[in-house]
This record gives C-alpha cells, structure tokens and sequence, in this order.
C-alpha cells in the first residue's frame, strides 16, 4: 500500500467538523422532540371514532415506512416548490425528518397506550379525574415510560439517517466532510473521522436516554 | 435543452427498479449469510466471541449506512481496487444487513425456552449441535417474520447507493429529474414504485407475525391440557 494517511489534514479543520456535529445535534433534538409529538397526535388520532380520520393516520404510517427516507427528503426539498412552499435545505431536512420519525413513533407510542391495562382508565374514572388527567397521568406517561427503550433507538436511528440530508447540502455533519473533501481530497481521513464521531454520537444519545429513563421516568415507576 | 416527461422516462424508471431489487437480493444474500455467523458467535460459549460480535453490530449500528459506504467506496481505492459502485454497494449493504439481522436472529435464538438447551445438554449434545439441531430449527419460525420485515430496511437502504453513483432507481429518478425538471411527478413516482415493492412485505411480515401469535397460543393451550 503506497497510500500515507494525513490526519493532520483533519485536525486542522476539526472545528470545522465540530459544528458540523453540533448542527447534526440540534437537527436531531429537533426532530426528536417534534416526531415525538406527531407520534403522540397521531397514536392519539388512531383511537378516534372516524374511520376517515383513522385511515389517513394509517395511510400516512404506510406510506412513510415503506418509501426510503432519501426519496422522501427529495421529494420534500424539490416537490414541494410546486406547491409554492420553498424551503431551505435545513427546513427540509428537518421537515422531512420529522415526517419520517413520526410514522415510526405513531406505532410504537400506539403499541404503548394499548398496553395500559383498561382497569387503570376505569380507576382514575372512578376516582373523578378530567379525562385530560386521565390521558395525561394514567395513559400517556405510563405508556411514554414502556416504550421508551424502543423509542431512544428510533430516535438514534433518525440521527444516524441525518447524515443523507448532506445530498441536499445541509449544512450538518456530512455535508460539512464532502465540502472539506471535495477541496483537498483527503476523503477516507475525514470519512473515517465523522464515521467515529457518528458513533460517539450514537453512544452518547443512548447514554443520554437511560439518564432520562432513570430520572424523568422513575417516579412513574412501577417497572421495579 | 429540457425534455418532455413522458412514458419512456416513466419506463425507464420501471428498469431501473431492477437494479435496487438485485441489489437488495445480494444483500440479503450475504448480509443473511454473515449475518449467522455473527448470530452464532454472538450466543457463543466463550467470551472472546461474544465480544467481537457486540463490537461489529455495535459499530455497523451506531453509525450511519451513509458513511459505511462513504468508507467502503473511497477505502477500496486505498487497498488497490479501484473504486467500483456495484462493490462498494453490495459489501456495505451486506455488512450493514449482517449486523442488524444478527441481533434480530439473536433475538429470536434467546426466544426458544431455556428448557431446550438443557433438553439437548442432558441429551449429551455438544453447544454446537444443540444450536444446529434443537434451537436453531425452532428460532427459524420464530425468525421469518422479523427478518421478511428487515427486507423492506434493506430495500430501502438500497437508495443511498444513488449517492456514490449507482445507477439504481434513485439516481434513475435523479437522471429524469435533471433532463426534465419535474422533480415532484419524478419523485413521486418513484416513491410509489419503492411502496409497491416495500408495502406487500410489510403485510407479508404482519400477517406471519399474527400466524405465529396465534400458533404459539394455541400450542401452549394445547401443552397445558
């Protein structure tokens, strides 16, 4: 192998780098907390009593889990001018980020809810509670706590799929390396590079969730 | 000079599809193939094993299939192979799909009751024969729902090889979006193909999983009477 690695390439554009993460980060907390709250509206949604209502959510589910995310993004960043909506690309990527988690999260809160045992509602009836308390206290944060593992490896792998919003430069992450690369060619340095600081993310995020999980989610707790 | 969308793009776009189903078949091929192996060392006997297979699905799951073909496509030039998108698409795909196909078979490996392997361990069976006669047989079941829903993952993990130049039905669309500039008529067409392939295995998947529900119900009614 004649090829000589030069790193040095990469630490002198490692701020570069850093707030391309730090982008990455706050493009992911956004789209975690706001899929999240589709998911939470729509798993609400598909409990309603109209059917119209209920196959739109579902069709919706469908249509998002079985498209890739980069067609997706495409279709939001370039298709939606026609409509005279003309976002910039950090609008669309977190637009179509957050369309495409709250599919995902829609089924998994859903599965959560359902597994809030009916005799639980029946109490909090019984015991005069405003159905907003009743949703809010008995279903909502019990279930939040279930599937909360499912729902942190969701959110890890809609991080993970960030690093695609770099074809529609998005400044995040990825797009910040093809810049870099494209000037001085040094691209296995900085691809392995963001490759790593993807997986610390990943670590990082996962250590965040079981903070939260053991914190925000312990006085609900009746898991232990 | 910008052309008409007509019917031979939309044919055009219908070929293409050829290519992401092939190269998703490959993947799944090989990803299922090292996808067992790495399944096995991961409910190994000896530490050593399982360590190495956390660390491989680790990795191949916490970062992004975007950069693992980044590496492959521009690391294979580093290693005297010049760079080929066909290569470099099917080896990332199939070692992305062996990681999380690995953990899924794991999954349903740990399913088959405890009460099996000491079935076969009293029988005087070795840690391998009991995988390969007793558990694996019984994970099998077990695994064909989740793993015919993992196809839909790799179907559609299939379009990012667009992005390093294979010519699948992504960059397919890209090319008719560039000569006609209708990127919405495009994109959604070409959503809907991706959905006509993807959307029939994810009820495929569904309705094995309520089979198998239901099966393993009733052979428990029936093992209780």
């Amino acid at each position: 192998m004649t090829y000589v690695f030069q790193f040095g390439a990469v630490w002198q554009e490692f701020d570069q780098l850093l707030l391309g993460a730090w982008l990455t980060v706050r493009l992911s907390v956004m789209a975690m907390v706001l899929g999240l709250a589709v998911g939470i509206l729509c798993a609400v949604g598909k409990t309603s009593p109209s059917r119209a209502m209920r196959g739109l959510i579902q069709g919706y589910i469908e249509a998002i889990r079985n498209t890739p995310f980069l067609v997706q993004l495409l279709l939001i960043y370039l298709g939606l001018p026609a409509f005279g909506l003309r976002l910039t690309p950090d609008q669309a990527a977190l637009l179509a980020m957050v369309v495409n988690l709250g599919a995902y999260a829609t089924e998994i809160v859903r599965a959560g809810i359902e597994a809030v045992p009916h005799g639980q509602v029946e109490a909090g009836r019984a015991l005069g509670l405003k159905p907003w308390h009743i949703f809010r206290f008995i279903v909502l944060m019990p279930a939040l706590r279930t599937i909360f593992p499912a729902l942190g490896s969701q959110f890890i792998l809609i991080m993970l799929a960030s690093s695609v919003v770099s074809v529609i430069s998005a400044e995040e992450l990825t797009a910040v390396a093809d810049t870099i690369v494209a000037r001085n060619f040094r691209s296995f340095e900085f691809y392995l590079t963001i490759t790593a600081m993807y997986l610390g993310l990943s670590l990082a995020f996962q250590a965040t969730f079981a903070l939260i999980d053991r914190t925000l989610f312990s006085r609900w707790s009746d898991r232990r | 000079m910008i052309r008409e969308f007509s019917i031979n793009e939309v044919l055009f776009l219908v070929q293409a599809l050829r290519w992401t189903v092939l190269l998703a078949l490959i993947a799944f091929a090989c990803g299922g193939l090292t996808g067992l192996g790495i399944a096995i060392l991961r409910v190994s006997e000896a530490r050593l094993f399982r360590a190495l297979a956390v660390g491989y699905i680790k990795i191949f799951q916490g970062t992004p299939l975007l950069m693992q073909l980044y590496l492959l496509h521009f690391g294979s030039s580093l290693v005297g192979i010049e760079a080929n998108a066909w290569l470099s698409a099917a080896l990332a795909l199939t070692l992305y799909s062996s990681a999380f196909l690995s953990e899924i078979w794991r999954g349903c490996i740990q399913a088959v009751p405890r009460g099996q392997w000491d079935g076969a361990h009293a029988l005087g069976l070795s840690h391998f024969q009991q995988l390969r006669l007793v558990i694996l047989p019984q994970a099998v079941r077990i695994a064909i729902p989740p793993t015919v829903g993992f196809l839909v993952q790799i179907l559609k993990g299939t379009s990012l090889a667009s992005i390093i130049g294979f010519t699948e039905l992504t960059r397919a669309a890209q090319m008719v979006n560039n000569a006609t500039f209708r990127p919405l008529i495009v994109y959604a067409l070409v959503a809907g193909l991706y959905f006509s392939l993807c959307w029939p295995l994810s009820l495929l998947s569904q309705r094995l999983e309520r089979r198998l529900d239901w099966e393993q119900l009733h052979t428990f009614k029936v093992s209780v009477q």
